[in-house]
């Protein structure tokens, strides 16, 4: 197990170059740049930018000059359009906002995904599995951009409970639409696998045997089948949970939390490259650990997957 | 002072009289919550004057620092970092006599020296200012030089003879100098805290301005606050507590937090002005921008196509757009019909009356049809063009109404949209045919629009060159009233037609009733907390 593990990471490193690289260089290959605006800016001042922005260095040079301030001295490069902070401030700034309101939103959307699911699929065709079905149906196609402005509607204009934006540290009144934004379509997806794979489980042999056996219901679904109609879900849990705790574009927008995800979106827009190369490498590197964590986690529900 | 180029005609001015504060009205009571809650579209990028690109990050920093001279209401110069100012005979040296009282939010007193530093420190090739054209477009004596490295940034035209006497060198007469001293980009900055924090300087708790207010909490697409800033020189006169500033990047989202009593002040979604000023008249305004939205017609001659080189067919492409169905039944929040570049909100500028501006459309779309016709095109050899214009839907909503207009002479015009970075590269790039556009003034003079069409000029995207024009422009530098050159100027744009005036902005916004001081038409948007406050309802 361990050599497995210690094999997995090895090839993280490769896997997080070539990312660099790729991303590196598809980030160049669109139009325009930076400093690309209303004005074309005269040709003395674009000089003095791209010398200070190392931007007058070819590509590969550039992407050297980057890994090195990466791999020495854990430097993320400066924005070009946040002009007095660094990436590394940017991501210190946002990435703890969207990591809290991300790991709630997969709290919510777990516990809720999970349970609906698995009520749906014991009480299967009754009135509670088409409430499930549907309820999920419309989670999966609401999008985010439509349910959050519907929430601030809602929550902030009509019933004045929660402030319409704004973070404050995450105090939990602003914390409490966000989390509804983004997990819904989560918990939607989470129920619908969640559901389909319990009713797989529930006809399998061996909980044939334990209601046999003369287990009560209950015991069954929570001692024999949950564990092993978990597999597909938690499959999904990994790359979920980097989605969520990466943040989200819908609700940095929208709640004006202040998060990378809208971070993220802008940097591509602004042609920022050096925050859109610090956020993709974040995402990679967690997506890469998170997806290892899962494995891991395979091999502990699931006996017969051994590494 | 008026808003005629009374800089011009005076060989030395002096301009007297105090600086505006909030000067509240004895009828009126004062509440307790002085605070002001202001919209921001996006996250503020940096609150670095010398670097400060965008609107958002000019709101702030208007309230943080302060230059020469502010802006009233109405565009007229108020002095606040300098009492008055001399012009030498050759009206290429202005002399500043600043306000002795003046000081840093830490108590330091605000020279001479630290106006030289912050407009140095714009033109140094080791800034690397994106505005550091702005020194140039001054005309700032070496202010090129200095940005290519040819010269230190010491030789720019600007030194203090005390420290509360600036002298600034011109390289050549330009009569509205003293009113390009508004923007952001020439406020004053504290060298000591620069070199003390460097690119961190801007943080709360290092920055040192000297403006009204202290920045007390920055969380960039979060929020900004600023406090009073009880050094401020004329702190006595304030009555505005706190400014807030929330960046909320959606503004129907805006407007519901606006309702739900979070803002003072936020835009008008577009299209949602004739409703919010019908229903609650106290809070929703309208006012004129200084800013012209227009369509590039690319006459490059290598790269622009060859129908758009025929002076007949981009007056036909321009006489068939029906400006007013645009302003009256498309955006609807009391924006201008453009015939003429330069909006008439600009200080000191009539509109002259060009033909075109006075037919009915009927007569228009006639001409239209037979220049078109003139020019070889019509239903066996229909003129075929494409528009490129950036992804928004304002920007598609009017692209279509073109494109209908068009049909009714005959062309066939294909809408092309793209993202904002793409547009730009390819506009800068002349690769295009029709191209959206717009513009918004830096500075409160006719010549910030006309300017951009000469055939030096960076913003020249339509390789519109005519010698005509550029000696009109070349002449207005020194004219005791440059009106004349301008009428012709504008006169010439709409016979040669290198773009398609569309119209002139409008800012609609909303603004709560308790709210006093805010400087609702000034054309640039700009506003001073310092000049507000709130009454007791």
């Amino acid at each position: 197990m361990l050599s497995y593990i210690f094999k997995r990471l090895l090839v993280a490193i490769p896997t997080l170059l070539i990312l660099i690289v790729a991303s590196a260089i598809l980030m160049h290959a669109a139009p325009g740049g930076p400093f690309t605006g209303e004005r074309k800016l005269p040709a003395e001042v674009l000089a003095n930018l791209n010398a200070k922005y190392g931007l007058d260095e070819p590509l590969w040079k550039q992407v050297l000059i980057y890994l090195k301030g990466l791999i020495f001295h854990f430097d993320f490069g400066v924005s070009f359009k946040y002009k007095d902070r660094t990436v590394n401030d940017i991501l210190a700034q946002g990435f703890p906002v969207t990591l809290v309101y991300g790991f709630w939103s997969f709290v919510v959307a777990t516990a809720l995904g999970v349970l609906s699911g698995v009520i749906a699929a014991i009480k299967q065709n009754s009135w509670a599995d088409y409430l499930v079905l549907s309820l999920a149906i419309a989670g999966a196609v609401l999008p985010g951009f439509v349910l959050a402005p519907v929430l601030v509607l809602v929550f902030t204009l009509k019933l004045g409970w929660l402030p319409g934006g704004g973070w404050e540290d995450g105090q939990w009144q602003y914390l409490v639409m966000p989390v509804i934004a983004l997990s819904t379509a989560y918990i939607a997806s989470i129920a619908r696998i969640m559901r389909s794979s319990m009713l797989e489980v529930l006809t399998s042999n061996h909980i044939r045997t334990a209601r046999a056996k003369g287990l009560p219901e209950w015991k069954v679904i929570t001692r024999h089948a949950l564990k092993p109609a978990m597999l597909p879900v938690m499959s999904y849990l990994g790359p979920a949970f980097v989605g969520m705790i990466t943040g989200s574009v819908v609700v940095d927008q929208y709640f004006s939390t202040g998060g990378i995800g809208k971070s993220f979106v802008d940097s591509a827009l602004n042609r920022d490259y050096s925050v859109m190369l610090g956020i993709t490498i974040l995402v990679g590197a967690l997506t890469i650990f998170f997806n290892l964590l899962v494995d891991i986690l395979y091999a502990w529900i699931d006996p017969k997957i051994r590494y | 002072m008026t808003r005629h180029l009374l800089l011009a005609t005076l060989l030395s001015t002096t301009i007297a009289g105090a600086a505006f504060a909030a000067t509240v009205d004895p009828a009126d009571t004062l509440a307790e919550n002085q605070s002001f809650s202001f919209w921001l579209l996006d996250a503020t990028a940096t609150l670095d004057p010398q670097l400060i690109e965008s609107v958002e990050d000019s709101d702030v920093a208007r309230q943080l620092f302060e230059g020469l001279y502010t802006e009233a209401d109405n565009g007229d110069l108020i002095p606040a970092g300098a009492l008055d100012y001399t012009v030498s005979d050759d009206k290429l040296t202005y002399t500043f006599h600043l306000r002795p009282e003046s000081k840093w939010s830490n108590g330091d007193p605000v020279t001479a020296g630290d106006y030289v530093y912050a407009w140095q420190r714009l033109a140094d090739p080791a800034t690397a200012s994106s505005y550091a054209w702005y020194a140039e477009l001054a005309q700032i004596e070496n202010a090129t030089a200095v940005i290519a490295g040819e010269k230190p940034p010491t030789d720019l035209g600007v030194k203090a003879v005390d420290d509360l006497t600036l002298e600034v060198k011109l390289a050549q007469p330009l009569p509205y100098f003293v009113k390009m001293t508004v923007h952001s980009a020439l406020l004053p900055v504290h060298k000591a805290t620069i070199d003390a924090f460097g690119a961190k300087w801007t943080d709360p708790g290092n920055l040192v301005g000297n403006g009204a207010y202290v920045l007390s909490e920055h969380k960039p697409g979060e929020k900004v606050v600023v406090s009073r800033n009880h050094n401020y020189w004329n702190d006595a006169a304030t009555v505005l507590e706190t400014g807030v500033f929330l960046t909320i990047n959606d503004n129907s989202i805006a407007l519901t937090r606006y309702d739900a009593g979070e803002l003072d002040n936020v835009a008008i979604p577009s299209g949602m002005y004739p409703q919010l000023s019908a229903d609650r008249p106290d809070e929703a305004f309208s006012a004129p921008r200084a800013c012209t939205y227009y369509y590039l017609m690319n006459m490059d001659a290598e790269k622009g196509p060859e129908a758009l080189k025929d002076p007949r067919v981009r007056l036909a492409l321009s006489y068939a757009v029906d400006r007013n169905i645009i302003t009256d039944k498309i955006l609807q929040s009391g924006q201008i019909p453009a015939y003429t570049l330069t909006p008439a909100a600009m200080a000191g500028f009539t509109v002259p009356e060009v033909d075109y501006a006075t037919w009915t459309q009927e007569e228009r779309n006639e001409k239209a049809k037979a220049l078109l016709a003139e020019a070889g095109y019509g239903p066996d050899n229909p003129l075929k063009l494409t528009l490129n214009y950036n992804t928004d839907e304002g920007h598609k909503k009017i692209a279509i109404a073109v494109q209908q207009f068009y049909k009714a002479i005959g062309v066939e015009l294909t809408l092309n949209n793209m993202e904002w970075k793409v547009h730009s590269d390819i506009m800068h790039e002349r690769t295009y045919e029709l191209a959206r556009s717009a513009w918004c003034g830096d500075y409160n003079e006719a010549s910030t629009f006309l300017d951009l069409f000469t055939s030096s000029s960076g913003f020249n995207d339509v390789a519109y060159m005519s010698e005509a024009y550029d000696k009109l422009m070349a002449e207005s530098k020194t004219m005791a009233d440059p009106q004349p050159n301008y009428t012709e100027a504008e006169k010439l744009l709409a016979a040669d037609m290198p773009i398609i005036p569309i119209y002139h902005y409008t800012s609609s916004r909303m603004l709560k009733a308790d709210i006093r001081g805010y400087a609702s038409h000034n054309v640039f948007g700009n506003w001073y907390l310092k000049d507000i406050y709130r009454v007791a309802e």
